[in-house]
């Protein structure tokens, strides 16, 4: 659509920037001050300039935690997104059962987060829940208080039972958009099963995806309630992401200058990939 | 390429169609020659587009059966009957290129490569669009695209049949024109039978050697444009082709004289004793305005100058009647319709009924 | 093939419903027999659980607390960012595209990280443990994303509607609010019902802003389970609990939820 140039239109936007700055530069601010000075209390502080900086990136543990991070993200993610895509596909086009579907599937996405860390912590006790009993059951040793691999299991389960869905109500956006006469051409062209998912469907949903696969991503490197309710972060430090490893450092720690260094570091990551996916797609989109 | 033969056909989308009413097409019994180009007329929703899915496939019909030659395609897919497509929106694959648009449907089908090469070629050459073969179909017209659709089926050089679901729809009104030219060139050409549904009458009688009027899923005629002009089958085909529509009015008939309010003309042809609903029915081109008063009385309530003629419209009896006049007529005061008793069609029931000489 | 595809949303189905059934089972069990051992069903069914959480004012207010800033943040957002998305979608102003991107990347701000900050600031502000500082912290992520469903939803309104309302003599507060509203009205739906999920289900924030009057459901519940040792029937129950007004907005937006998705452009 063509855009009238009002500069005017800068008061309809400004009650959401003044609010947005309140809540996004102030802290923001607190932050980057608390990242580059020390204190003893008493509201003594000193500058330190990159101290807390060359510190947090030459630290193990937060190389720990960010390599954590990244195994949590992109498991999730080679998970969620075919599986996502996978039900979108075979889900009911349109009817009463597409309605039971959305509403079942939804319902992981309104469940708080420490709910969702909560049942999943029952639900996989090794005496007591059904997975972690099933697996017992089964003769396989599982129990995630105690084994760094049962501890993985279940909080990578958790995450794909709580947002696949997000990713299916996309990809069947998606789909939903496609126009009946492209799957008649594409049977009359003699099209296979897999080419018309390779050349119809996929083209079309390759806009939602990119949202899947950017919302999935930022939320994925910001989780905490959920493992944090499920393990602690635990057994050890082994599922201890990013934000577990931050919270850890500014409240259990109250290591300020440390943590808020983390905190810039961490978001400044999360900018930098969204970017990328954002100006690598909008470019391919333009071509 | 093959004649098609449609027998005894007829679709209802309901489970358990009941009455007639419950059919979105009416019993069909049609042969579509080898080599012709028809065009399916009709409104919305008078069962057009179902009868063109049914002869492509997309579509299994409640009854009948449907032939291509000898062999009996009822129930073969859309890709094992051999036909090509074209529907209202342009169908392109967004992520190819124009040749591997092309070549799409030849790969699906397992053709060497070098013979896939080559027909590409042919078919971009035959539809000018030689400048864009290695562009993205993407960012193209609505023109490009739906020659783009169409060419997915010239490339399959053995299609029994090319069909056409208003193609024209989305394409600007200069380019309509160009492309149905060059649809045209294409049949004489090639020689594919083309079946065209539409429902504007020029497309239809423009690239159509025989035109099926359809009219709440039944074929009321099939003909040559001329035909559909000068003896319409139904007074729904009088009204729908010419512009204005064909003037019917309710008339009584005995033998070769016709009785209308208080005139009486002598027709051409003797009929038989006519039951029901009897209407006379004449095109406004056959219609003249007398200012001496031999002739219908009719009240004009407006003249539409077109430039090359005028169309009258009138009032009989409560009832419109147009008459169309040859450009720089004058229009009298007190006029009185004449109509050329040659051109009359008797209606009984709304069909027609042929007389004798 | 095409016949067995109903399996694949049966079957996911089915393991999104067992957690869930398995915190019903609990919650209706008492907490001697869920320690007890490993059952499918409760053998002596009980719904006392429920009843205390109902009868303990420290409990319900947990609900209402939540659902008080949850409501807050909703209409703050969605109102906010109306006026907002019009402008994205509707003008070009100076250094716009820079705003846009600029209120996606609080979208991308991990709530970890601005725990402890947002603590200081609004207590400075005097708003320590009110709904009101809750229903503010929550626009950082929601407003964003309002504004972001809205202009999907706006752009896909023509212009023209916008002139002739003008050449109709409408002021603009009037064609607002009397023509283009009612146009996006889904929209407007859609946005709230993400607006609602997201402050609902964001428990860290919630719980750092408030310690007694706004404390919400959460927090309350992570008491339970550390104070009053290991009540897990009762936990359930609150669990279970957290999840019905959920389900009772996703029955009203079944029809757009899809939409709503596909609408937002990145």
């Amino acid at each position: 659509m063509e855009k009238i140039q009002n500069n005017k239109a800068w008061f309809m936007v400004l009650p959401v920037l003044l609010i947005v700055a309140l809540n996004a530069v102030v802290p923001l601010m607190t932050v980057v001050n608390y990242s580059v000075q020390d204190t003893f209390g008493n509201n003594v502080f000193f500058f330190e300039g990159t101290r807390w900086f060359n510190e947090v990136l030459a630290s193990d543990r937060f190389h720990g935690a960010l390599m954590r991070q990244f195994f949590f993200t992109f498991t999730i993610l080679a998970i969620e997104i075919p599986l996502g895509v996978a039900i979108a596909l075979a889900m009911p086009r349109s009817g009463f059962w597409a309605s039971v579907c959305l509403v079942l599937m939804a319902l992981p996405l309104l469940i708080p987060w420490n709910v969702v860390g909560a049942m999943w912590n029952i639900y996989a006790l090794p005496d007591i829940g059904l997975l972690g009993f099933g697996l017992n059951w089964l003769g396989i040793p599982f129990d995630y208080t105690q084994q760094p691999v049962s501890a993985w299991f279940t909080v990578i389960m958790m995450d794909v039972w709580h947002w696949t869905s997000l990713v299916v109500l996309l990809a069947y956006a998606g789909l939903q958009s496609i126009d009946e006469n492209y799957y008649r051409a594409a049977q009359i062209d003699g099209a296979s099963r897999w080419a018309v998912f390779r050349y119809i469907q996929l083209p079309k949903m390759k806009h939602v995806l990119t949202i899947a696969i950017l919302l999935r991503f930022m939320d994925s490197f910001m989780i905490y309630t959920e493992p944090f309710v499920l393990t602690g972060g635990g057994p050890g430090n082994t599922t201890t992401v990013l934000s577990i490893d931050l919270v850890k450092a500014a409240l259990g720690e109250f290591n300020l200058g440390i943590a808020s260094a983390m905190s810039i570091i961490y978001f400044l990551m999360t900018l930098l990939v969204c970017w990328l996916f954002y100006t690598i797609t909008m470019q391919g989109e333009k071509q | 390429m093959a004649q098609i033969t449609l027998d005894q056909l007829a679709h209802s989308y309901m489970p358990n169609p009941r009455s007639e009413a419950d059919f979105a097409l009416k019993q069909i019994d049609h042969v579509w020659e080898d080599g012709g180009a028809y065009a399916l007329l009709g409104p919305s929703g008078c069962g057009k587009t179902t009868l063109l899915n049914i002869i492509s496939g997309l579509l299994v019909p409640s009854r009948g059966r449907i032939l291509f030659d000898d062999q009996d395609v009822t129930a073969l897919a859309p890709e094992q009957r051999n036909i090509a497509q074209v529907f209202q929106f342009p169908v392109i694959y967004d992520t190819m290129t124009v040749a591997e648009n092309l070549a799409f449907p030849l790969a699906n089908r397992k053709v060497p490569k070098d013979e896939i090469e080559k027909r590409v070629k042919d078919t971009i050459a035959m539809l000018d669009l030689g400048d864009k073969a290695r562009r993205r179909a993407k960012g193209l017209t609505a023109d490009e695209k739906q020659k783009i659709s169409l060419g997915r089926g010239l490339v399959r050089y053995d299609v029994n049949a090319i069909l056409f679901d208003e193609p024209l729809t989305v394409i600007d009104p200069h380019m309509k024109w160009q492309l149905r030219t060059q649809l045209k060139e294409l049949h004489h050409k090639f020689g594919h039978t083309m079946i065209y549904v539409t429902h504007d009458q020029t497309e239809a009688l423009t690239f159509a050697d025989k035109v099926v009027v359809m009219y709440e899923g039944e074929v009321v005629q099939i003909g040559t444009p001329e035909e559909l002009f000068d003896e319409p089958a139904h007074t729904f085909v009088g009204y729908f082709i010419g512009s204005p529509g064909m003037n019917v009015l309710p008339c009584q008939v005995e033998g070769d004289r016709l009785r209308l309010g208080a005139q009486e003309l002598v027709l051409q042809r003797r009929y038989p004793q006519l039951e029901g609903t009897v209407e006379m029915g004449v095109r406004p081109e056959f219609v003249g305005l007398s200012a001496n008063g031999d002739g219908l009385p009719i009240t004009v309530s407006a003249v539409e100058d077109i430039g090359r003629f005028k169309i009258v419209r009138a009032r009989i009896e409560g009832r419109n009647f147009d008459a169309v006049l040859p450009e720089g007529t004058e229009v009298p005061a007190n006029a009185t319709a004449v109509i050329d008793p040659r051109r009359i069609n008797i209606y009984q029931d709304s069909h027609l009924v042929r007389g004798e000489a | 093939m095409t016949r067995l595809r109903w399996l694949v949303p049966t079957l996911y189905i089915l393991f999104l419903m067992l957690p869930i059934y398995w915190l019903l089972n609990m919650s209706f069990k008492t907490t001697n027999e869920i320690l007890g051992g490993f059952s499918w069903f409760p053998a002596e069914f009980t719904v006392d659980s429920y009843i205390d959480i109902f009868t303990d004012p420290t409990w319900y207010s947990g609900y209402i607390n939540s659902i008080i800033y949850v409501g807050l943040n909703t209409v703050i957002s969605v109102s906010f960012a109306l006026p907002a998305a019009y402008a994205f979608s509707r003008y070009r102003f100076l250094g716009d595209k820079h705003l846009f991107f600029w209120l996606l990347t609080n979208r991308m701000a991990p709530p970890a990280v601005f725990a402890l900050p947002f603590l200081q600031l609004y207590s400075s502000l005097g708003l320590f443990d009110t709904h009101i500082a809750v229903a503010l912290a929550h626009c950082l992520f929601n407003i964003p994303l309002a504004v972001w469903i809205l202009e999907g939803f706006m752009s896909g309104v023509p212009k023209e509607i916008d002139e002739t309302a003008y050449l109709d003599g409408y002021s603009f507060p009037r064609f607002f609010t009397k023509i283009f509203m009612p146009l996006i009205g889904s929209g407007i739906g859609v946005t709230a019902f993400f607006c609602f999920m997201f402050s609902w289900v964001e428990m860290l924030l919630a719980k750092s802003l408030t310690s007694v009057e706004a404390k919400p459901i959460a927090a309350v519940m992570t008491r339970t389970a550390s104070t009053s040792g290991y009540e897990l029937g009762l936990l359930a129950a609150a669990g279970v609990l957290t999840i019905i007004p959920g389900a009772i907005v996703i029955y009203f937006v079944r029809n757009y939820i899809a939409k709503g998705f596909a609408m937002g452009r990145v």
